[in-house]
């Protein structure tokens, strides 16, 4: 019943069939008033002029770098716990989605900091521990590719997923001291004033645009990967038929 | 220690010293990472003084990297892995152990050699002390965690840079308290037991992920 349903992956085709033109249209709808609201409405920042603008791509794409991987541990938890024959479509499919975000997050970030710091890069704690998630993004992907079992990729990823959650804050918390060890807080921050409303809004509207964003690929990457399973399937059996009923045949003479 | 872990101990701990020299590769690795900072930042001594204890331990981290592919590769090349996870023994312990001998042949000799290239960096004895006591509480959590990477790449042919690449990122914490705590001992105000404590916990954490994880994904691998 409820949730256990869709594990099946025909029922999730299914599903996601009928659910995904409309989450492509509401998304679209998000981004069009979004972007609309933070480019044509929202006021320019008295100090930052324009360049304030940037925030409302910085900001939803680091919120979702960092929901990406705690999808990816809850499904990494599905994977190794339960066994749930999505959980691991999902994390293999949110991996890429999240080093692109992050990788969003770090170019925008640093297009803003030129203007404003004077510096595209600083060794800032926030800035290297979102560069130490985009590592480790990279890094998990480097390990599905090398794997060629995708049962057996999806168990090793889940580990390194859930040991990498469990990293996470530590190399936050050490990045911090090493920061304030080395550098004391000469860099400005953005968390000083709260937000005005007149900000706030659209701010809102491109996090709701990019998580709506988010599901849509990933729901549609999870469709791709299960069917590029099951054509590997079907293709591993067909060379198994194919195979003469002897078995001795299958020695190529070699090259 | 029950018979069966000793025999496990002394059998890894035999191999890793014996076949091909691995500790002494190591330190030799350690000790060219050294010699070839200088070569890149300068022969000023006083900027080799403040930067010693970095130098040092990122060649022991880089050094200690190296040497993870042999820890599970060689018992899966020759099959004893196999029998190994056949054997019924808690999989957790005996890469515990495992952990524990491969630290011995190869982390302990880059404590051992740290003093004697910390003179080739001009460190004062202090800081040659904390480099070492660091490097000593430190090592043992940069071979645990890299158990993990090396158990999750041990089926795969060529490992040992995507090893890297995946350990990499989860030893930070350890370098950056590592080289605190041995940076805090000489000149800062900040005291030496802040980090070096912390250092301390991340290798009793690594102590249990390690073996656990690590133990997971063998495990996972072999079926």
């Amino acid at each position: 019943m409820g949730i256990l349903d869709f594990a099946n992956p025909t029922r999730f085709m299914k599903l996601t069939q009928l659910v995904l033109p409309w989450l492509v249209g509401l998304c679209a709808i998000a981004f069009a008033v979004g972007l609309y609201m933070s480019f044509f409405v929202a006021p320019e920042d008295y100090q930052q002029g324009d360049t304030v603008r940037i925030m409302y791509i910085h900001v939803p794409a680091a919120w979702l770098a960092m929901m990406c991987y705690s999808i990816m541990a809850i499904s990494s938890l599905g994977t190794l716990v339960w066994k749930h024959p999505l959980a691991d479509v999902s994390a293999k499919c949110a991996a890429p989605i999240g080093a692109a975000f992050t990788f969003i997050s770090l170019v925008t970030g640093s297009l803003w900091g030129k203007p404003m710091w004077g510096t595209y890069w600083v060794w800032d704690a926030r800035l290297t521990s979102v560069l130490v998630l985009f590592i480790m993004y990279l890094g998990l992907m480097a390990l599905w590719r090398t794997m060629e079992d995708p049962i057996k990729a999806g168990k090793a990823a889940a580990i390194l997923t859930l040991v990498g959650a469990l990293n996470l804050p530590i190399i936050k918390f050490s990045v911090d001291w090493w920061n304030t060890l080395h550098q004391p807080a000469s860099v400005m921050r953005m968390d000083g004033p709260t937000i005005h409303p007149d900000i706030l809004l659209p701010l809102a509207v491109m996090a709701v645009a990019f998580t709506l964003l988010f599901f849509v690929i990933h729901l549609m990457a999870m469709r791709n990967e299960i069917l590029r399973r099951r054509v590997r399937t079907l293709r591993l059996r067909a060379a198994s038929a194919a195979r003469p009923a002897g078995g001795s045949a299958t020695l190529q003479p070699a090259e | 220690m029950s018979s069966w872990a000793l025999s496990l101990f002394q059998r890894e701990l035999r191999l890793a010293v014996r076949v091909g020299g691995g500790a002494l590769v190591g330190v030799l690795f350690f000790l060219a990472v050294v010699t070839v900072i200088p070569f890149g930042v300068g022969p000023d001594l006083n900027l080799l003084a403040r930067i010693g204890p970095a130098i040092l331990w990122i060649g022991a981290l880089l050094a200690t990297l190296l040497g993870l592919d042999r820890l599970f590769q060689a018992d899966r090349d020759d099959g004893s892995l196999d029998l190994i996870l056949m054997a019924g023994r808690p999989l957790e312990l005996v890469v515990l152990i495992k952990c524990l001998a491969h630290w011995m042949a190869t982390g302990l000799p880059l404590v051992a050699a740290a003093p004697v290239l910390a003179i080739f960096l001009n460190l004062e004895p202090t800081a040659i002390g904390a480099v070492t006591l660091t490097l000593a509480a430190g090592t043992p959590a940069l071979t645990l965690i890299g158990a993990i990477g090396a158990s999750l790449t041990v089926t795969l042919r060529r490992g040992g840079l995507l090893l890297a690449v995946l350990v990499i990122p989860l030893t930070i914490p350890v370098l950056i308290f590592g080289v605190s705590a041995a940076d805090a001992a000489v000149n800062d105000p900040v005291p030496f037991m802040t980090p070096f404590l912390i250092l301390c916990s991340l290798s009793l954490i690594s102590l249990v992920v390690g073996p656990f994880a690590s133990a997971a994904a063998l495990r996972f691998s072999s079926d």
